[in-house]
């Protein structure tokens, strides 16, 4: 039996690709972004954690058949609005066989599929996976090797690689990028970000996700030190001006 | 908004409530002086006659569409025919804290010295109650139950577009017919029936009239005016006056101030509940939009100024006081008239057009209290009209509320009616289903759930009082299984429902014999055919309607006893009601199991949802389909106004760990907070219920307002919207706010005047709330995005 190990499922998600949305958040992530608005999925938190916040302890074990069933739940709404799942994280590349199987099991149903990853994966695991996949939300965050490594912990290296190998497959795909200032917003990120796009196979669209900070509240909550203190939220001007720099390039941005 | 509507709006806002006693003035003279001389029909038809031709008439500076029920704005009328207040009820009203109605001395005076004296002992109320038998008043007095015609005449019905087409001297022919056809040789009615048609005719004579002495006003003071302008509009204003609603509109001012005497008209004859709802506004009055713009005689700006004077019109007219259980019930100022916008027309074709979005423009301007509008949304709607509704909802005003037209139509058919008399159809009040114009589809009260489900838990006793006010079930600790509990609470239930339909059946009578409303008689299909009255079963299609609370309350007390009483082997029913009589004081970790271990409804779980689709399957089984004596039926509402602080505060302690006195679950909706799963497990767990099977069921949802934001958040929105439908939801209603701000607002009333917040079928000003319906709107679980942790 195939299990997956989850910390959060999200229904009515409306963030998380077209439509109104399940999303499953699968445990556990190579990388260690500062930024992360997940911190308790990073792996190891989790036992150390303060599980008393919620009515569900967080990570816990669900087989294919008990996963379906809950993301069968709002079928009605996926037909209604162009919606499906998404699988998220953590990492959900790090758990390559639960995920290959409920993928599956989706197809079969019809559900629309979406995966956000970061694509830290091994080449293989990552083709598999776009075989079974509708739409790829893919991350991008500082196109740098040094900085990226100093600020997730891992190379990117391959995230790049595997981008552009993704991009000569069928598969859709959404770019993503944290917009975290001072960090992924630095004119001379951007302009790598361009460089990477234009030289890819083909030019997905971009989407800005905006840093917020209300993801302070959980590193408290899990009792972790606050990685980014004094980052603010990027001003709407910012975002403009963002938009503009990128939109004078080959990238579109999604709106 | 110019500057015309800005004043106007400005002074509908602000202007105090009072209270004119000058209806009850001229009514009672009339009735001193002619007791005993005519029929009643007609006494009622010449008594409004009476009234119309002199109560004082108000013409504001800056209107455009004129005429008030009382001598200015927000001066409410009393009706007591129905129920004489005291001059301690009066004095009340005047200083209550919440939602006064400021009375003079003078008015007291009066009361004390005129109106008092004459009706005490021939009101309505004072009747009803006299004839109640003795287990209905336990019952009433316990909280199983209220009563909606003890103090306000029955009402919560819509009108329909045919005086658009015919002016009341059209329908006196018809009267004028149907008297020609009478057969006294055969029919043994005839002579009432005569009576009814001859009050019919004097009844519109009666609005005539008052429209007449309107334009004889409007011609005075143009004949007055300096400004030429001004006087201008007075000519317009009486030469509108002289045309409806003797004869036919002809232009689109004329059509909006046609409906606007037929308001007056039906809401100072009477003061029946949910004032009057005139029905699919944006239907009847496109052809004159159209012809009027097409003919050059209109613009779309002046269009619109008028429709805002129009709908200033409504706030002027605050819900006339109520008293005792009644005013807990539905304590606000709202008079609860709701425009239904949208929808599917009697061919079955896609009802929107220009004015719908236009009426939409209108309602985000002016949001003042009054009408509050609906949209009635058909899969034939364009998604544009959703969206535009959707983003008027995002502004938190609470409306426009969102019904289902398909499923609406549905339930009409069921219930035996004509497709397009369905389709002409809609919902009025809060959310009750009916064929506008042609159907007198009347609440008779609410009905306490969980207050049933006490008194199946002590054997028929009610523990509040120790008085034996139910049948004597069985002991619940002697109830071997849960079905067995459910088999016990349905004795239960239909004991108490078969005393309220007797008792309705007793006020219906009364109604029918003593309070005919003769004038809406004219304007509701078929009376005049029938030569019979509204209240006597005179309409097409009569239906009674009673109104269930607490299903979210119940389904969870009742899943509460299953998992640890019967599934469980931790607790015994005996040590469950002994924490339920101490209000789990000496044992609250019990009541944390009980709430926070408990499958609750709201959650799509399949095991609590399938316990509320067997105390529904009850409620129809007890309910739905018994005769009423007007012709016609009972059906089943799911729905509360405020009852559900009222019957909260009868009740104690629950299985589901609610503490006594607190508010039961509202409408269809969850218990506070107790939907964890975000909204589409709301909806899915609301949807399980059969509502084609109901006259109406009420869902209200509290989002927050980052998960509405955007474009995409308002498309999101409404793709929940249709899927609700898709899955038969008859409406749903939402509070975009986030609870920071209404406690502020609790904080801080005098920075939070123009809040307005949904409460049940309706909105409110929050600040009007009592503080326990504050409360409880602020628990209702906010809606983020998905489920726990957000």
């Amino acid at each position: 039996m195939t299990e997956g190990m989850l910390f959060d499922i999200k229904r009515y998600a409306v963030h998380d690709g077209p439509g109104i949305r399940t999303t499953v958040f699968l445990q556990g992530c190579p990388l260690a972004c500062r930024w992360c608005h997940n911190p308790e999925s990073q792996g190891t938190v989790l036992e150390k954690g303060d599980q008393t916040d919620g009515t569900r302890p967080v990570g816990r074990r669900v087989g294919v058949e008990e996963m379906m069933a809950e993301i069968e739940r709002d079928v009605p709404f996926y037909d209604e609005s162009g919606g499906g799942v998404t699988f998220s994280g953590g990492e959900p590349l790090a758990q390559p066989e639960f995920l290959a199987a409920v993928l599956d099991h989706c197809g079969r149903h019809a559900i629309h599929r979406a995966v956000d990853t970061c694509g830290y994966a091994p080449r293989q695991t990552l083709l598999e996976i776009a075989r079974r996949t509708d739409l790829f939300l893919y991350d991008l965050k500082v196109i740098d090797p040094r900085r990226h490594a100093e600020l997730t912990g891992v190379d990117n290296e391959p995230i790049h690689a595997n981008l552009a190998a993704l991009c000569e497959t069928e598969v859709s795909i959404e770019l993503r990028m944290p917009v975290v200032p001072g960090i992924t917003d630095t004119d001379a990120n951007l302009r790598q970000l361009v460089a990477l796009v234009e030289a890819l196979p083909r030019q997905p669209p971009l989407r800005l996700l905006p840093y917020h900070r209300a993801a302070m509240d959980k590193y408290r909550r899990f009792g972790l030190r606050i990685p980014l203190p004094d980052t603010p939220e990027p001003s709407e001007d910012r975002l403009r001006e963002i938009r503009s720099i990128l939109t004078s390039s080959a990238v579109v941005v999604v709106p | 908004m110019n500057e015309r509507v800005q004043r106007l709006r400005q002074k509908s806002y602000e202007t105090p409530v009072t209270l004119s006693a000058e209806r009850a003035k001229w009514i009672t003279e009339f009735y001193r002086e002619n007791i005993g001389r005519y029929s009643v029909p007609v006494m009622r038809a010449r008594a409004f006659a009476w009234l119309c031709e002199h109560q004082t008439l108000y013409l504001g500076d800056d209107e455009l569409i004129v005429g008030e029920r009382g001598p200015r704005p927000k001066a409410v009328s009393t009706y007591p025919e129905l129920t004489c207040h005291s001059a301690d009820d009066l004095r009340i009203l005047s200083t209550r804290e919440k939602t006064p109605y400021l009375v003079t001395d003078a008015d007291i005076e009066l009361y004390e010295r005129e109106i008092i004296p004459f009706w005490r002992g021939r009101t309505m109320r004072e009747r009803i109650f006299q004839g109640l038998p003795d287990a209905w008043k336990d019952a009433y007095e316990a909280g199983i139950f209220t009563e909606f015609m003890e103090q306000r005449a029955p009402g919560h019905t819509t009108l329909d577009g045919k005086f658009y087409e015919r002016g009341l001297r059209e329908f006196q022919a018809d009267i004028r017919e149907a008297l020609d056809r009478l057969d006294f040789l055969h029919d043994p009615e005839a002579t009432a029936k005569r009576e009814e048609l001859e009050a019919m005719h004097i009844a519109c004579d009666a609005v005539i009239r008052f429209a007449e002495r309107h334009a004889e006003l409007a011609e005075a003071r143009a004949a007055e005016e300096t400004r030429p302008e001004r006087r201008k509009e007075l000519e317009r204003i009486a030469a509108t006056c002289r045309q409806v609603p003797a004869y036919a509109p002809r232009t689109f001012r004329e059509a909006l101030q046609m409906y606007w005497f037929m308001h007056l008209g039906t809401i100072t004859e009477l003061n029946g509940w949910d004032a009057m709802n005139p029905g699919h506004l944006d239907r009847y009055f496109y052809p004159f939009y159209r012809r009027d713009v097409a003919a050059g005689e209109l613009t779309e700006e002046e269009a619109r100024e008028l429709l805002q004077c129009f709908w200033i019109k409504f706030n002027n007219h605050p819900a006339p006081p109520k008293v005792g259980v009644t005013a807990e019930e539905s304590g606000t100022y709202n008079d609860f008239t709701n425009i239904n916008l949208g929808g599917i027309l009697p061919d079955g074709s896609d009802g929107v057009n220009a004015l719908s979005y236009m009426m939409l423009e209108v309602m985000d301007a002016i949001h003042l209290l009054q009408p509050q509008g609906n949209i009635q949304l058909s899969r034939k709607n364009p998604d544009r009209f959703l969206k535009a509704a959707c983003r008027v909802i995002r502004k938190g005003y609470g409306y426009p509320s969102v019904f289902n037209a398909d499923g609406v139509v549905e339930q009409m058919l069921r219930s035996g009616k004509r497709i397009e008399d369905a389709r002409e159809g809609g919902t009025s009040g809060c959310v009750e289903t009916g064929a506008f114009g042609k159907e007198a589809y009347i609440l008779t009260g609410y009905l306490n759930l969980p207050k049933i489900l006490e008194i199946t838990l002590h054997n028929g006793l009610d523990p509040r009082t120790g008085k034996r006010i139910g049948a004597a079930t069985g002991d619940p600790r002697a109830l071997r299984s849960f079905d067995e509990l459910l088999v016990a609470f349905q004795r239960q239930l239909r004991h108490f429902v078969d005393i309220k339909v007797a008792g309705n059946q007793f006020i219906e009578q009364m109604y029918a014999a003593r309070m005919p409303a003769v004038f809406l008689s004219v304007l509701i299909d078929d009376c005049i055919r029938n030569g019979k009255d509204y209240n006597a079963g005179g309409a097409r299609y009569n239906t009674s309607y009673i109104q269930c609370v607490g299903i979210g309350t119940i389904t969870d007390s009742l899943s509460a006893v299953r998992t640890h009483v019967y599934d469980g082997d931790a607790l015994s029913m005996a040590d469950l009601l002994d924490a339920l009589a101490d209000d789990f004081t000496s044992d609250p970790a019990l009541r944390a199991r009980l709430a926070g271990e408990t499958p609750r409804y709201g959650n799509d779980d399949d095991a609590a949802d399938a316990i509320m689709c067997r105390v529904f399957d009850m409620l129809l089984d007890v309910i739905d389909g018994r005769p009423n004596t007007r012709g016609g039926v009972y059906h089943v509402d799911m729905l509360p106004t405020t009852c559900h602080i009222y019957f909260g505060s009868v009740l104690g302690a629950t299985p589901d760990g609610r503490e006594a006195g607190k508010p039961t679950s509202e409408g269809i909706s969850p218990v506070q907070g107790a939907d964890r799963r975000g909204p589409t497990a709301v909806v899915k767990s609301a949807a399980k219920m059969d509502q084609l099977r109901t006259g109406g069921t009420l869902l209200n949802m509290k989002f927050l307002p980052s998960v509405v934001a955007g474009e995409e958040g308002l498309t999101k929105l409404g793709q929940l919207v249709r899927t609700y439908f898709r899955m038969d939801g008859h409406h749903v209603q939402f509070n975009v706010v986030d609870a920071e701000t209404l406690r502020d607002a609790q904080r801080h009333p005098e920075q939070y005047r123009h809040l307005i917040v949904r409460v049940a079928g309706y909105s409110d000003y929050f600040c009007d709330l009592g503080r326990a319906l504050q409360d409880e709107i602020i628990a209702r679980t906010a809606q983020g995005e998905g489920a726990e942790g957000e």
